[in-house]
């Protein structure tokens, strides 16, 4: 007799592939944002499984920080063109330049809060309605509330007492003008998953993610790869270490970790073993206990 | 764990529910503990956090707890998932509330899940919470309910105790719909019978709550005998390649769909015969419930979103008038004959509520006649008409096809949830 299960990745694939038929169902003018990290890749790659043979019906948003790392870039762009969708950049150097965020200094300086106020020009400019993320519930607690379907005001903000409850298999897209919708298709991954289906589908990443020789320097307990875009101190010498990196963001707080794993196998094993969370090597969130919570109430990603 | 065999892993979702000092915070916190789920630098925070408010032992619960305003509370207000694997299973726990103010979050936690665990003091037995969470699990149809009788340390670890609070419960479950019922004696602040057999009560021989949660079998979870598929979005690729391709995409809400199989499209009543069954990496000799796949037909019929494949011999009920079972989930009460918006499968409709039959005590299963105001956690049977037909079955046989929201037409906010009946 024959046994209708699913493994767990199938499971996950066909949630998520179902969230972004819903989005195109239910929105006018959806778009994924797209950060070239592993998570959006992932989305991606569904978007394309869930509406082939046709093409992506939505554009990708890459929100630039400007300060990337240089494999970031060229990957987005023969990604995108192999997917045959269309790209949307939203420059955080341009609202800089426009005068409507002022750039942190000193050496923490970091776009990352930035990002806010572009990613929401950007849904403005384009009048998206919806904006696809990669944000998993396992990455963070303030996350781990979050919706598939996550109401926005006309703000873009978050507000976490007033979630709509999400029930069944049933989402609730319905809005009024000005207001849109974050919508969060690999909710329910972790990072285990997301390593095993780019195995399992052989996905393509970049290739900052396999163990390679850098040069870094140690702040505050982090590897951090030297860029132009960041001051080290005299008490912070450059040495090269052979490293990998567990989250790819914006180059000035994005940490590596020391590896030896150049291959997706050998990155699942070492997830697997890892003593800390992937975003332990996030500065950003390490600001405060409640650091996510309160990016997100402003409409962070 | 080595990466082949994590590919071979089953999926089981669970909630877990419980009155305020029941310990389920620190349950989960066993364990993710137990199955080594937590990373250091996790564990680091909660054992510092612990530390500065002066607690002796690390205290497993705070692993659980999200936002700020709980935190301050020392409350949990609203579903958190968890996440843990073993190299058997991924888990997702679906972390509700238990007081009573937060039906509505229970009934959303458990409205996507294969088992409930329902946590229940030793030293206090079956108490009103207990009902209600037995009641909620059986009315949103979870196949498995799992009562761990936590806090056996503080009964002396007692067989006795056990075996009344067993009675007890098996005793009130007759009166409900609930399938599979287990029970286990457990600590789950010293580790008894969580993850790790307990020392301490050798007269227990049933299993683990982990070996349950791994081995429970969850196969027959979704139906595969009623063919239901609801047409979510009409595929059109334009392109020269596939100029007149059109495939209907969704997910399989019920049975197992085959090439060659003949089918009927509701409302149109039209037949056809499945053509294909397409995803990218080619096309499935069968595909069931619950995966995302596009089917194409034989015949050029006009199929849009809201439509329903299903087989000729064994259709879904085709109705306008409705009675559910409804849970309200807003501040603002039912408006009675009031108008709302629905949604149902992939359909949007709008209802009118035409009576309300009664509503339950959730604590007693008591039927309450003469009072039909319906206000924020309350459950009443309430019989709607719909402005089109629905295709539907009832929820005891499909999750699926035989749920619907009701939503507020000026907020837009989800106000109720509803099984069909």
């Amino acid at each position: 007799m024959q046994s209708y299960n699913l493994t767990h990745l199938q499971e996950l694939e066909a949630e998520a592939i179902y969230v972004l038929r819903e989005v195109a169902a239910q929105f006018e003018r959806p778009a994924l944002l797209f950060s070239g990290g592993k998570d959006s890749i992932v989305v991606a790659h569904m978007a394309r499984k869930a509406f082939w043979p046709a093409r992506i019906p939505f554009p990708l948003v890459h929100v630039d920080t400007g300060h990337n790392f240089p494999e970031t870039i060229a990957f987005r762009d023969s990604f995108i063109e192999k997917l045959g969708a269309t790209l949307v950049v939203g420059s955080v150097q341009q609202s800089i330049d426009e005068g409507k965020v002022v750039e942190e200094k000193g050496y923490n300086a970091s776009r990352n809060a930035l990002q806010t106020v572009t990613l929401l020009d950007t849904i403005e400019e384009h009048k998206f309605d919806c904006a696809i993320g990669g944000a998993r519930r396992d990455e963070e607690k303030a996350r781990a509330k979050e919706r598939f379907f996550s109401h926005r005001d006309d703000f873009g903000q978050w507000d976490p007492k007033n979630q709509r409850p999400e029930l069944w298999n049933i989402f609730n897209g319905k809005k009024h003008v000005g207001e849109h919708f974050r919508v969060f298709p690999i909710s329910n991954w972790t990072e285990m998953d997301v390593w095993q289906y780019i195995l399992q589908e052989k996905i393509e990443i970049p290739s900052i993610y396999l163990a390679h020789e850098r040069d870094v320097f140690i702040r505050d307990g982090v590897i951090m790869s030297t860029t132009d875009f960041i001051q080290q101190r005299d008490t912070e010498p450059t040495v090269s270490m052979k490293v990998r990196f567990r989250t790819i963001g914006d180059a000035t707080c994005t940490g590596a970790v020391e590896s030896d794993a150049d291959t997706i196998e050998k990155i699942i094993e070492e997830v697997a073993a890892a003593r800390t969370t992937e975003r332990g090597t996030r500065s950003d969130d390490k600001r405060s206990e409640a650091a996510m919570e309160d990016r997100k109430k402003q409409g962070y990603f | 764990m080595d990466t082949n065999s994590y590919l071979d892993m089953e999926l089981l979702r669970f909630s877990t529910a419980g009155s305020v000092d029941d310990g389920k915070s620190t349950l989960i916190g066993r364990l993710l503990y137990d199955s080594k789920s937590i990373f250091a630098d996790q564990y680091e925070a909660i054992e510092e956090s612990s530390k500065r408010k002066g607690e002796e032992n690390v205290n497993l619960a705070l692993l659980t707890d999200g936002l700020r305003a709980e935190r301050e509370q020392g409350i949990t207000i609203d579903v958190a998932y968890r996440y843990f694997a073993t190299p058997k299973r991924k888990f997702i726990i679906a972390d509700t509330p238990g007081h009573i103010q937060y039906t509505r979050n229970m009934v959303t936690g458990a409205s996507t899940s294969n088992l409930s665990i329902i946590l229940v003091d030793a030293r206090h037995g079956m108490v009103e919470q207990t009902c209600r969470h037995t009641f909620i699990s059986s009315l949103l149809g979870i196949p498995h309910v799992v009562f761990c009788i936590n806090k056996m340390d503080l009964v002396d670890y007692s067989e006795e105790v056990f075996e009344k609070i067993k009675d007890d419960l098996e005793a009130f479950s007759s009166k409900l719909n609930v399938k599979d019922i287990h029970f286990v004696p457990i600590s789950a602040l010293k580790g008894d019978n969580v993850v790790n057999k307990s020392e301490n009560m050798d007269w227990y021989h049933g299993s683990t709550l982990m070996y349950l949660l791994e081995n429970i079998h969850i196969g027959s979870d979704y139906n595969h005998i009623d063919c239901r598929f609801p047409v979510q979005y009409v595929i059109r690729p334009q392109s020269d390649e596939y100029h007149d391709y059109r495939g209907y995409a969704g997910r399989i809400a019920g049975g197992v769909f085959k090439p060659g199989d003949e089918v009927m499209v509701l409302p149109s009543g039209l037949t056809s015969k499945v053509k294909s069954i397409d995803t990218m990496a080619g096309s499935l000799e069968e595909a069931f419930a619950p995966m995302s796949v596009t089917l194409t037909l034989e015949d050029d019929i006009d199929i849009s979103r809201g439509d329903m494949i299903v087989r000729e011999n064994n259709k879904p009920e085709v109705e306008q008038d409705v009675d559910v079972m409804l849970c309200w989930l807003n501040e603002k009460k039912m408006v009675p004959r009031g108008k709302y918006a629905i949604k149902h499968t992939s359909n949007d409709a709008r209802c009118v509520i035409k009576e309300v039959r009664y509503k339950v005590d959730i604590n007693t299963l008591h039927r309450i006649e003469d009072d039909k105001e319906v206000g924020m956690n309350e459950i009443a049977r309430v019989s709607i008409r719909t402005t089109k037909p629905l295709l539907y079955d009832n929820y005891s046989r499909n999750r699926f096809t035989g749920s619907l929201i009701l939503i507020d037409e000026g907020t837009n906010e989800t106000v109720g949830a509803a099984m069909i009946i």
